[in-house]
């Protein structure tokens, strides 16, 4: 009896929802569920797929920014689909890949560090989230390889270090922090080149909401996957900013004069690109 | 061989009804009130770490007055259910109602079932649109729950602390004058010699604000009131002590 006493203490070490989903409710947790696919790869062509985010930091903050479309095959799934959310207070979540799991794994996460503040009552440190993020990646693994993959952004403000950071993952549960920008999803090729030529060290909020939304107009440029800002439907892209103060959301009426702004400008230089 | 001796039930249920009572006898006084702001949690509670108050869920807050280790169990177990709960159906599907039904059948098993009962009492509370729509659900160690209107207030001296309270107490009160009524009626209770003395260093305040999306752009209403703002809350205006 003694012994087991003494054994719930190892146990209380972990206070994960995600491990206590695992253990006591399985079925809720999407990455259990097996499937069998006849042929690999079949998964774009199932399942909506969410395509380009980009992420970049500023002075005192980070921001991250996705399009709008959802792609199936070479259908538009979806022109209305926002896939960057506040994971926290303090972060926030951008996904690329097959939608419905991603958008699974960004409530489930959402509810992961709520969970953790409330037990432990302190927030989970930044590195902490990233490295749980990783974990309940990698639990997708199976499902990846059939064709349906998840691959997360992560942005957040370290309250301890006092700066923005951001962190991509790989399928596998890899954890790499990244300097300056980065992108992920079909689009990121492009988004990448542009970021590289407009990012500059301390930007204002402003600007780097500039820089995110040309990035993404040249993804959606030369990727098919990505959508560019919707003039006809007044559809603009999901920006949100971390700082110490917390996150953000970009109102609309801001990004849309940043977006007709763009589209202004480069009709006006009248280049090819 | 040993004979066992014959104990009625019903002197079983109240020698463990008492044993439950004198535990929670001891422990300082928690207030649980519903005002205009939205619902005040004032607990006498010298540790900053160590809390009787909690967040379970988006509207709804726990206090818990007893043994640490029973309520704090309870309290992880309740945001377990809670959670999990959220995560299944929808955050509007989480209620008061359901968790301190859980909670009922819980603590009234171990009081019949088990060799000792839990020696704590708990209160549920739910925020709602307006002071009517506020849930407080009060347990106690055998599984009773009662569904109060106002406030409720559970520990040693109770019944004392429930008069001074009752002649302050109103619907329309805003946070620090629900704050300092609670405070005031805490320092009458007449056990502890550091009553009057009860300052912000040894109280535990939360709130559940009513229209946290306005006031703060989040869904989550619970909120600890730090010593800074305790201390003005206490002292802004005339005390009414």
């Amino acid at each position: 009896m003694p012994e087991e006493a003494a054994a719930s203490v190892a146990r209380a070490a972990s206070t994960s929802f995600s491990d206590h989903l695992g253990r006591h409710h399985p079925d809720l947790l999407a990455s259990r569920s097996r499937v069998d696919f006849p042929a690999q790869g079949a998964g774009p062509a199932l399942a909506p797929h969410a395509t380009t985010i980009v992420s970049l930091t500023f002075a005192g903050g980070v921001l991250m920014a996705g399009d709008r479309r959802a792609t199936m095959g070479n259908v538009i799934a979806s022109r209305h689909i926002e896939k960057v959310f506040p994971a926290d207070m303090f972060s926030v979540l951008g996904i690329a890949g097959t939608a419905g799991i991603a958008l699974d794994l960004t409530r489930l996460f959402q509810v992961e560090l709520e969970h953790y503040e409330k037990i432990e009552g302190t927030r989970m440190s930044l590195d902490g989230k990233a490295n749980r993020l990783a974990a309940m990646v990698r639990q997708n693994l199976p499902m990846a390889l059939q064709g349906l993959a998840v691959v997360p952004l992560f942005a957040g403000y370290d309250t301890s270090r006092r700066e923005g950071r951001l962190f991509s993952f790989d399928v596998t549960g890899g954890r790499y922090e990244e300097q300056e920008h980065h992108s992920v999803g079909s689009g990121s090729a492009f988004a990448r080149g542009s970021l590289k030529k407009l990012w500059k060290p301390n930007l204002d909020e402003a600007s780097a909401v500039q820089v995110a939304v040309e990035a993404l107009y040249d993804a959606a440029d030369d990727d098919s996957a990505t959508g560019g800002p919707d003039v006809v439907r007044e559809l603009w892209p999901v920006v949100y900013t971390v700082n110490s103060a917390g996150t953000r959301r970009i109102p609309d009426r801001d990004l849309e004069t940043t977006a007709r702004n763009v589209i202004a400008s480069r009709s006006i230089a009248g280049r090819e690109a | 061989m040993t004979q066992q001796f014959y104990v009625s039930p019903e002197q079983l249920m109240r020698d463990r009804a008492d044993f439950a009572r004198k535990g929670i006898g001891r422990g300082r006084s928690v207030i649980v009130l519903s005002c205009r702001d939205g619902i005040a949690l004032v607990a006498e509670n010298p540790s900053p770490s160590l809390h009787k108050l909690g967040e379970i869920y988006d509207r709804i807050a726990f206090a818990a007055v007893g043994k640490y280790n029973e309520f704090e169990s309870l309290r992880q177990a309740g945001i377990r259910y809670a959670d999990v709960r959220g995560y299944s159906y929808d955050r509007e599907d989480v209620t008061a109602r359901g968790l301190a039904s859980v909670y009922a059948q819980s603590l009234g098993a171990v009081f019949t079932a088990e060799s000792k009962p839990f020696e704590v009492e708990l209160v549920v509370a739910e925020v709602g649109e307006h002071p009517a729509a506020d849930h407080l659900y009060r347990l106690t160690f055998d599984g009773s729950i009662a569904d109060e209107k106002g406030f409720v207030v559970m520990g040693g001296a109770a019944e004392a602390v429930v008069e001074v309270l009752r002649s302050s107490f109103s619907e329309d009160l805003d946070f620090p004058e629900a704050v300092r009524a609670a405070v005031h009626s805490l320092r009458q209770d007449g056990t502890t010699g550091a009553g009057p003395q009860l300052g912000p260093e040894s109280l535990e305040v939360a709130v559940l604000d009513r229209d946290p999306e306005v006031a703060r752009g989040t869904h989550r209403a619970f909120r600890r009131v730090g010593i800074p703002e305790l201390e003005t809350m206490l002292t802004s205006r005339e005390s009414p002590v």
